[in-house]
């Protein structure tokens, strides 16, 4: 790191084998590809969308103006993927516990190929198991929920017929970012030193005692890490979500009803073959701000995690 | 404070591998039990069985018993979790919680075992621990600050520190200075001379000076050959084991004739 200040003495280089050069080379141009891939998507979305930016309220399709056209299906995005995250994270958390701390070995090995499985379903798979088997089997418990917990916002109701709600929509998306946390976590439990795991033991600690000693304040920017991850994943995840949600309203903390407003991504699946002109300028305007948030939410990901790595060496 | 342990016929399989067997002791209150023999006799094994810390390894198991005072530590209706409050224990790596301060790790174990405990008790306990363990003066104004932050011997003696404020009877020590550097060595050889007023203390040493400077008693483990158990050869007096033992093995031990 040094040597960049101070003129290199050329005779003492050590000699680059090809080996090394090419790479070095490949490896520099996979990277530098993927910056270009990404910055090819941001310049794609910021042309087709700039019409829509700069279109008056009265084109947009809608005619109350781009902020007012996207912001519900933001609010939808947002709404969907949090509470996906408020019921995945923990259960992924106690499954991970479950599988490195409590689970005989044979379980634990079965279990965690059993949620590694999960991560491959195809996102069709989860879109017609929740449009056909859990939106009708949630008829009943929604219309229970508005009668007894309907003072709650999220059960106000009257609950839909068909059961293709919010509600169902947070349900497949929670089973759809279960597999990705609950593996980073359990690596993270995993890696737990025994050092400190020992040293709850040895005063006293019970198994629980032991992990929210040692497994939880270890494991912590992993889950929370792998909770940014998942929200990627849920706030850009696109057939199970229009294929669950038949949408068709504004912005709204009402569940289990069946006006909700839909994802960005997806209306975007849904309105994109009939749409022109304008409308389709207007889309990619709506995705433009997925783009950035998913990103955004990713690189922040990535960062907590890897801050991790300076607790590694802590003794 | 401070009971006696007594160890009859204790054999220690890992699954189905005899890793120590036959050891009988008698381990005194409010002195010092040195541990010495060449490595992978079983010492550490059969530290770690005083406390059932060896139980974390699936299918460890004992035969024989280990009586302190009155109560079978692997009587059928004892839970292990009560057997290490009462008998502490202190490792080869000091290993204080890294996400805590130095004042959290030393109210760990307190935390554990009395809930409701009030901020000015626990205040006065986690000081009187941190004096117990000679670490007081050199932390009091930064009990806030994290426990890793401190050097080796210091973090040593954090846990030491964590380890007597739950007062236990016992205090098991497992190689507690072999990463240490001689000063740091000597801030815990001092500390177990004072500790012994008020604990047993079983610690598990490579160091023959230390064990006959520290200790009242010394037990030589040693192999009994070539893939075969460990067993303990002798244990007696420190003087006598290091002046005229009454084994052949222990006298080759000590004079460097081996391992
Ligand atoms: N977790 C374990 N699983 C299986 N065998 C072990 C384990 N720990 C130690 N052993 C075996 O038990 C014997 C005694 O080891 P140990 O107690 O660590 O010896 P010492 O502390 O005297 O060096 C060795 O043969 C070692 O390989
Ligand atoms: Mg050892």
């Amino acid at each position: 790191m040094a040597s960049t200040t101070e003129a290199p003495p050329r005779k003492n280089r050590v000699p680059r084998r090809p080996g090394d050069r090419i790479f070095a080379g490949v490896s520099t141009g996979s990277g530098v590809l993927i910056l270009v891939a990404l910055a090819g998507v941001a310049v794609f979305l910021v042309t087709e969308a700039w019409p829509a930016l700069t279109a008056s309220a009265e084109e947009i399709p809608g005619g109350e103006g781009l902020v007012l056209y996207i912001w519900p299906l933001l609010f939808g995005t947002l709404i969907s993927a949090v509470l996906a995250l408020v019921i995945a994270v923990p259960l992924a958390v106690a499954i991970a516990l479950f599988i490195t701390h409590y689970a005989p070995r044979s379980i634990a090995r079965a279990l965690g190929y059993i949620i590694d499985l999960l991560a491959a379903v195809p996102s069709i798979i989860f879109g017609l198991w929740g449009m056909n088997v859990l939106a009708p089997i949630t008829v009943d418990p929604a219309s229970w929920l508005s009668e007894h917990l309907g003072w709650i916002p999220f059960f106000a109701g009257p609950p839909s017929s068909t059961g293709r709600t919010m509600f169902v929509a947070i349900l497949v998306l929670a089973v759809m970012v279960l597999p990705i946390i609950t593996a980073v976590v359990r690596e993270a439990f995993m890696q737990t030193p025994q050092l400190h795991q020992e040293a709850a033991l040895a005063i006293g600690a019970t198994r629980w005692e032991m992990i929210r000693m040692a497994a939880l304040p270890f494991g912590r920017s992993s889950i929370i890490g792998a909770s940014m991850l998942g929200l990627g994943r849920a706030l850009g995840e696109t057939m199970a979500v229009a294929m669950v949600l038949s949408a068709s309203g504004g912005v709204s903390l009402n569940l289990i009803s069946s006006d909700n407003p839909p994802t960005i991504a997806a209306n975007i699946a849904l309105q994109f073959p009939e749409s022109s002109g304008i409308a389709i300028n207007t889309l990619i305007a709506s995705g433009l701000v997925l783009f950035a948030i998913t990103l955004a939410v990713n690189m922040i990901a990535r960062a907590v995690i890897n801050r991790r790595k300076d607790f590694d060496g802590a003794n | 404070m401070a009971k006696r342990i007594e160890v009859k016929d204790l054999d220690i399989y890992y699954d189905k591998f005899l890793a120590v067997q036959g050891v009988s002791m008698t381990i005194q209150p409010r002195s010092v039990t040195a541990l010495i023999g060449p490595s992978g006799c079983g010492k550490s094994t059969f530290l770690r069985t005083l406390n059932r810390m060896h139980e974390l390894v699936p299918n460890a198991r004992v035969e024989g018993s280990v009586v302190m005072d009155d109560d079978d530590l692997y009587g059928p209706n004892v839970d292990p979790v009560n057997v290490r409050r009462q008998i502490g224990m202190v490792f080869q790596r000091a290993n204080p919680f890294p996400t805590m301060s130095i004042y959290d790790n030393v109210a760990a174990g307190l935390k554990l075992n009395n809930k409701r405990l009030k901020k000015s008790d626990m205040d006065g306990l986690v000081e009187r621990s941190l004096k117990s363990a000679n670490l007081w003066e050199e932390v009091k104004d930064r009990l806030h600050k994290p426990g890793s932050g401190l050097s080796g011997g210091q973090q040593q003696r954090l846990c030491i520190a964590r380890a007597i404020a739950v007062q236990p009877e016992v205090l098991l020590m497992d190689e507690p200075c072999s990463a240490l550097d001689p000063i740091s060595t000597q801030a815990i050889e001092d500390l177990m001379l004072e500790l012994k007023e008020n604990y047993t203390i079983v610690i598990v040493t490579h160091n023959m000076q230390q064990a006959a400077r520290v200790s009242d008693t010394t037990g030589f483990f040693n192999l009994q050959g070539v893939g075969k158990p460990g067993e303990l050869v002798e244990i007696d007096e420190t003087t006598k084991i290091f002046s005229t033992p009454s084994q052949k093995a222990t006298e080759d031990y000590i004079s460097g004739r081996f391992g």
